[in-house]
């Protein structure tokens, strides 16, 4: 349980003391990390399964190695060469799975809703690994986890989230999150690549890169999709790159000397990140990859290690 | 148990670890390793004066054994995790695990499984400040601050100034409905 949640399907819902739960819990995890035996006994004889329909091998690994350490038993799914190529539903490929009795699905998709889809229709808890445009909220929370060893805190900080807002679940994660924790939340991007009315959500639009970045203690780069390219959105990636990447000459001009360069990964080196910047002395991307691990392990740990009828009676 | 008396345990205590350390000559080799979070206080008492009367402060460690439970599926919630920092090597060690108070002796059990995790220790005794009966499983204290026996239904708290306790305190009472 995380906090009054069985499933991890997004940061939308979350409360402040429930991203502060798995933070914290993601630090002892971290520890763990360090250990000469990474290896803890917490959820021997649990079984996670990754069930993946778009292909990410950071996240995955990520996942896999969280549930290893924890002792639990990881099984990974992929669409590609499984009965999802032979035309099998994603209801009936999670209602097979779940024969197999795991404690926790990991699930990945192209489609917005699918792990919340799955959530109600079988008995483990279902963690989303992303889905679609919607939310990917285990890295949402590795990117505040990594803000937070950074600058202590993201209370009254200022986050600059700059690319393709309108496709990206890293965006939408990291928006619920960082405003959640007290954050400043700025959006840039190109007009075409912003949803309309994301103010709402309690951020600041800006369509020029130097506005966005000015004071912000940290930037998140986006990656640029690379089926988005030559779409409409944007003409191509040597306009995108001029106006919206982050390189060292814009870097040492308008970036605060402190600031923090995050990325989710993968890179299009030269597109939304030159090499100097994403090699450089701001960046924290690898630092990301580390605190995902543990971020992960902190998930799993909670939804996986509690027994649900427990949880539920001692609810109700 | 008022302070005096706890002060008086922990001193006892750890005169009779120093008195074994150099029967065994380990007096250069002692480590402090407390169980978190009780333990830790004892554990840092005991490094104190041992490390007064040795003239070198040995290296202290804490663990917290919430990743080594033996109930996290019989748990409604998951425990919470607090940090375990052992920062020197175990080889060689006499390591003097610490905690408040030792009653099943399940915490111990994790406490043993997790720090065997993290090196192997020459020895490993154990010190705890109340041994209130009440095992289910086969562990013993090598050093006890006193021996109660307190039945079943009720709990035994330590309660350490450096928790915010006016004074140092052992105080039995009925244990409260979970």
């Amino acid at each position: 349980m995380i906090g009054r949640h069985r499933h991890l399907i997004g940061l939308e819902g979350l409360s402040r003391e429930e991203l502060l739960q798995v933070l914290d819990l993601a630090a002892s995890m971290k520890e763990v990390l360090s250990r000469p035996v990474k290896k803890v006994p917490s959820l021997r004889g649990k079984t996670v399964v990754n069930l993946f329909f778009e292909s990410s091998t950071r996240t995955r690994s990520s996942f896999e190695i969280a549930a290893k350490v924890l002792s639990a038993d990881a099984v990974n799914w992929t669409s590609s060469g499984s009965s999802v190529s032979k035309g099998e539903t994603l209801l009936d490929t999670a209602r097979n799975l779940e024969a197999m009795r795991p404690d926790v699905l990991v699930v990945r998709h192209a489609a917005s809703g699918a792990p919340n889809l799955l959530a109600r229709h079988v008995g483990c808890a279902v963690v989303s690994a992303g889905d679609g445009a919607h939310e990917h909220p285990t890295q949402g929370l590795l990117d505040c986890f990594t803000l937070r060893e950074r600058l202590g805190t993201l209370e009254g900080r200022t986050v600059a989230i700059v690319g393709d807002i309108s496709h990206s679940r890293v965006a939408r994660s990291d928006l619920h999150a960082m405003t959640r924790l007290g954050a400043q939340v700025r959006l840039c991007g190109p007009p075409t690549m912003i949803p309309m009315g994301v103010e709402a959500l309690g951020a600041t639009v800006h369509h020029e890169l130097r506005s966005a970045v000015e004071g912000a203690d940290a930037v998140v780069m986006l990656r640029i999709q690379h089926e988005r390219i030559g779409d409409p959105l944007i003409p191509n990636t040597r306009e995108y790159s001029k106006y919206w990447g982050l390189n060292a000459r814009k870097a040492a001009e308008w970036l605060k000397p402190s600031a923090v360069v995050l990325h989710p990964g993968p890179i299009n080196r030269g597109v939304e990140l030159s090499s100097d910047v994403a090699d450089g002395p701001h960046s924290v991307i690898l630092d990301q990859v580390q605190n995902g691990v543990a971020v992960r392990m902190a998930v799993l740990y909670l939804l996986a290690g509690g027994a649900p009828e427990g949880a539920r009676a001692e609810k109700a | 148990m008022n302070a005096e008396a706890v002060g008086r345990a922990v001193r006892r205590i750890a005169r009779e670890v120093l008195e074994r350390a150099k029967a065994a000559g380990a007096e250069q080799s002692l480590a402090f390793v407390g169980i978190r979070r009780g333990g830790v206080h004892l554990a840092e008492r005991l490094r104190d004066e041992i490390g007064r009367a040795v003239g070198a402060v040995p290296p202290m460690g804490t663990l917290d054994i919430a990743l080594y439970r033996d109930d996290l599926s019989q748990r409604g919630v998951a425990p919470v995790v607090g940090p375990t920092d052992i920062r020197f090597k175990l080889e060689g060690r006499v390591v003097v695990l610490a905690d408040d108070v030792l009653y099943t002796g399940r915490t111990v059990r994790a406490a043993l499984d997790e720090l065997v995790d993290f090196g192997r220790p020459r020895q490993v005794w154990l010190a705890v400040l109340v041994d209130r009966g009440g095992r289910e499983l086969p562990i013993a204290a090598d050093f006890a601050g006193a021996r109660l026996e307190v039945p079943e239904d009720e709990d035994v708290q330590v309660r350490w100034q450096e928790e915010g306790a006016a004074e140092d305190a052992v105080v039995v009472h009925a244990r409260r409905k979970p």
